[in-house]
């Protein structure tokens, strides 16, 4: 009997189980169960999770949002190419574009607010990954992804993408400026 | 139509070969490995341009070459060498001639044109959509037509691989159950034909989308049902190398299962659970609830994970347990002293073993939890999680197989017995240095699939930490010795199937009457060694090790998760 024999027991199924391998299949199973069960526990105890809040957008909509809200918000520009710098009343809904090869607009953000910030792409797929503190999601065109984020720490963000999108993927950068009010 | 029964017994490891069988496993190796040399020149430049002091290749070619890089490597390389198992593990294992071996020629010539005109698709330069080709980035449509080619003639391979499956039982070949390597390698084929059903219903309306027939591909299910193919496709190799792993340690130990039941219902396990895997490639897109990310990501309730922490202790623990009847039952770990860290075959299979659990299981269930992917998703954390599974785990337990084929199906002697040697610690090592730094840089948040972490000629700016920096070097570094290492593989097979000394093949014929036992002596219960009534302490203790690490593992990430900014 061999593992490339047939089982040399016809009824091997009769075979009394190892004692090794019961006691490490019952330890491995409850492990893999707790496991699962953090994912949930998580939802309800824990502070970094996505909502189920999506919906479907064409790009020219959800372009038009965007520009209503920099339109109404812009505070100043930055750069030769004049992006604007947008300062979003606490807990608003925020419109980030997606496109080749810009993350727009710049947004400055009040510290230990909340906001709702939502993403969708003009052309290909992108990927925002907030840097450093490294969180990353999915921007998908003709989707419009909501979430909700409270920065705790005033700063510098930068957004990079990380989704291959051509050949300026490496020049696709936006900016999220943490501003701390009360200091 | 006279049917070919001319088999030949190998007088080295007593197998049975069908004649056609044995010539489709050898051209289905061969090709493997040509796309493995292709693969391994590409990795070249995509890890020399990944490496910032180098930064070799400008950013079209380097992108060009990530997408034939990963093409040629995780599905032409991988799935030739995978026919190659599914008809040694039927025809060969079962002492049973090939069902059909022309439909089975016409799959390979299929797989042959596929692989040419995806990878002519690429070399013209308009199809540098990466591996994924997500819409709506078009490629050209060859692209996608090699890839459809391809996947049916894997298909036809699966239906061959099951037609003599029905051949054997039918002419009563073998005596009972198949063997549990037979077993593996059937789980590996029923994973391909929904991977290859999947990739059929998302590839061929992409095709007709690239030339104009369909005016729109929704790139949600795009993703959604590419990932069924994509990561589907891995869980082909798992269960092919888990079956190899077996396999060796039958060929080298003359080990038998634990109990038959136990490593067969792990493999189960993975038939009924592995396909929801595709759900962690899209735990952060839109459109998805919690409850469909929880109960997919985690296979069902990590029912998949469950049976690879089996196999990850049966494999080991049949090894443990044959070493001991041998006389090796001193202490712990004697059996694993005076294992055979000298032949390829082995040491490949324990070093692919070690990596694929270590490093590339526990990074893959980490970033595959709901949450913690926030964190991980399209770094390149992720393409070092793979190379630990992928390489480290596929391909090194295939190269190792390949010691031991060279010999017994080729029939020839192995040149450069020394290099052999070294050869899987080169390769191994290198690779398994090489994911754990890729990971490191991941969590530093460096993107995969990225031309220039300095992100030269962008208005804005950023700066990844110098640490970073450091690891990507030593990704290009690690690279290069690995790439080495898999030259090193090329060189001494092809050099030995061209130039070994030939050995004897014994005569073609009538296939024997009776069946033998072709491997070592019949080994029954082993009830009497190992420490306190268990009969593999030592692998129990490297198995308590694996956990304890993952927990430490599992607890740092939802710890950091836990200290960025609130999200939801």
């Amino acid at each position: 009997m061999s593992s490339i024999l047939p089982p040399a027991q016809r009824v091997w199924w009769n075979q009394p189980v190892d004692r090794i391998e019961i006691t490490w299949v019952l330890v491995a199973l409850a492990w893999c169960l707790f496991m699962f069960f953090m994912m949930p526990l998580w939802h309800i105890y824990g502070r970094q999770n996505l909502t189920n809040e999506s919906y479907r957008i064409s790009p020219t909509a959800y372009a038009a949002k965007s520009k209503e809200m920099v339109d109404k918000y812009t505070v100043r520009t930055e750069t030769e190419q004049k992006i604007p710098v947008v300062h979003p009343p606490v807990g608003s809904d925020i419109y980030l574009v997606a496109r080749l090869w810009a993350w727009e607009p710049l947004l400055e953000l009040e510290k230990d607010k909340t906001y709702r910030l939502h993403l969708s792409s003009m052309d290909y797929q992108h990927g925002f990954s907030l840097q450093p503190i490294n969180v990353n999601f999915q921007v998908v065109p003709g989707y419009e992804m909501v979430v909700t984020l409270t920065p705790d720490k005033a700063g510098e963000y930068t957004i990079v993408c990380n989704e291959y999108c051509g050949i300026g993927h490496h020049t696709m950068l936006g900016k999220i400026y943490v501003v701390d009010k009360k200091g | 139509m006279a049917i070919n029964r001319i088999f030949r017994t190998d007088p080295i490891s007593g197998l049975l070969f069908h004649q056609p069988a044995e010539t489709l496993m050898k051209a289905n190796a061969v090709a493997g490995v040509v796309a493995l040399l292709v693969g391994g020149l590409l990795a070249i430049v995509v890890a020399l341009t990944r490496w910032p002091a180098v930064h070799l290749a400008p950013a079209d070619s380097f992108y060009q070459a990530l997408t034939a890089h990963g093409i040629d490597m995780l599905i032409i390389w991988i799935i030739f060498f995978e026919m190659a198992i599914l008809y040694f593990c039927s025809s060969t294992l079962l002492r049973s001639r090939l069902a059909t071996p022309r439909i089975a020629w016409l799959g390979f010539a299929l797989m042959v044109i596929g692989a040419i005109t995806t990878n002519l698709a690429i070399l013209k330069g308009d199809s540098s959509v990466m591996m994924t080709s997500y819409v709506p980035m078009p490629a050209n449509p060859n692209f996608y037509l090699g890839l459809i080619l391809f996947a049916v003639g894997a298909l036809l391979g699966c239906f061959v691989f099951l037609g003599t499956l029905v051949i054997a039982k039918e002419e009563r070949t073998y005596e009972g159950s198949i063997p549990l390597v037979t077993f593996g390698a059937t789980t590996a084929c029923i994973i391909a034909i929904f991977t290859i059903a999947s990739g059929a219903i998302i590839l061929i309306p992409t095709y007709l989308w690239s030339i104009g027939l369909i005016s729109n591909i929704d790139p949600l299910m795009y993703r959604t049902i590419w990932w069924a193919l994509g990561h589907s496709s891995q869980q082909i190799n798992v269960s092919a190398h888990i079956a190899v792993w077996y396999a060796i340690a039958a060929i080298v130990f003359g080990a038998t299962p634990m109990s038959e039941k136990v490593s067969r219902m792990a493999f189960l396990l993975y038939i009924l659970f592995l396909q929801l895997a595709s759900a962690h490639h899209i735990l952060v897109d839109p459109g998805h609830t919690a409850e469909w990310r929880i109960f997919n990501t985690s296979y069902a309730m990590y029912l998949a994970v469950l049976a690879s922490m089996v196999h990850g202790l049966t494999v080991p623990g049949s090894i443990e347990v044959a070493q001991r009847l041998k006389g090796f039952n001193k202490g712990l770990f004697e059996w694993l002293r005076k294992a055979p860290w000298g032949n390829p075959v082995f040491s490949g299979m324990f070093i692919s073993l070690i990596g694929f659990g270590f490093l590339g299981g526990i990074s893959g269930v980490v970033m595959g939890t709901e949450q913690i992917n926030l964190i991980i998703h399209n770094t390149i954390y992720v393409p070092g999680h793979f190379h630990a599974t992928v390489v480290i785990g596929t391909t090194l337990a295939f190269m190792s197989l390949t010691y031991f084929l060279i010999p017994v199906l080729f029939k020839r002697e192995l040149i450069l017995p020394r290099l052999a040697q070294w050869q899987p610690y080169l390769f191994g090592i290198s690779m398994s240095v090489f994911s754990l730094v890729m990971m490191g840089a991941g969590t530093l948040g460096v993107a995969r699939r990225h031309w220039d972490m300095a992100f030269t000629g962008a208005p804005l700016g950023y700066e990844y930490p110098a640490t970073a920096y450091l690891l990507m070097g030593v990704v290009g570094i690690t690279a290069v010795v690995a790439v080495v290492g898999g030259a090193a593989f090329i060189l001494i097979t092809v050099g030995s199937i061209l130039f070994g000394k030939r050995l004897p093949q014994g005569s073609y014929g009538a296939p024997a009457p009776a069946p033998q036992a072709p491997m070592a002596v019949a080994i029954e219960g082993h009830g009497h060694v190992g420490i306190k009534g268990f009969s593999a302490p030592g692998t129990l203790v490297l198995a308590f090790t694996f956990l304890a690490l993952f927990m430490a593992y599992y607890a740092i990430n939802w710890k950091y998760l836990a200290s960025v900014w609130h999200f939801g």
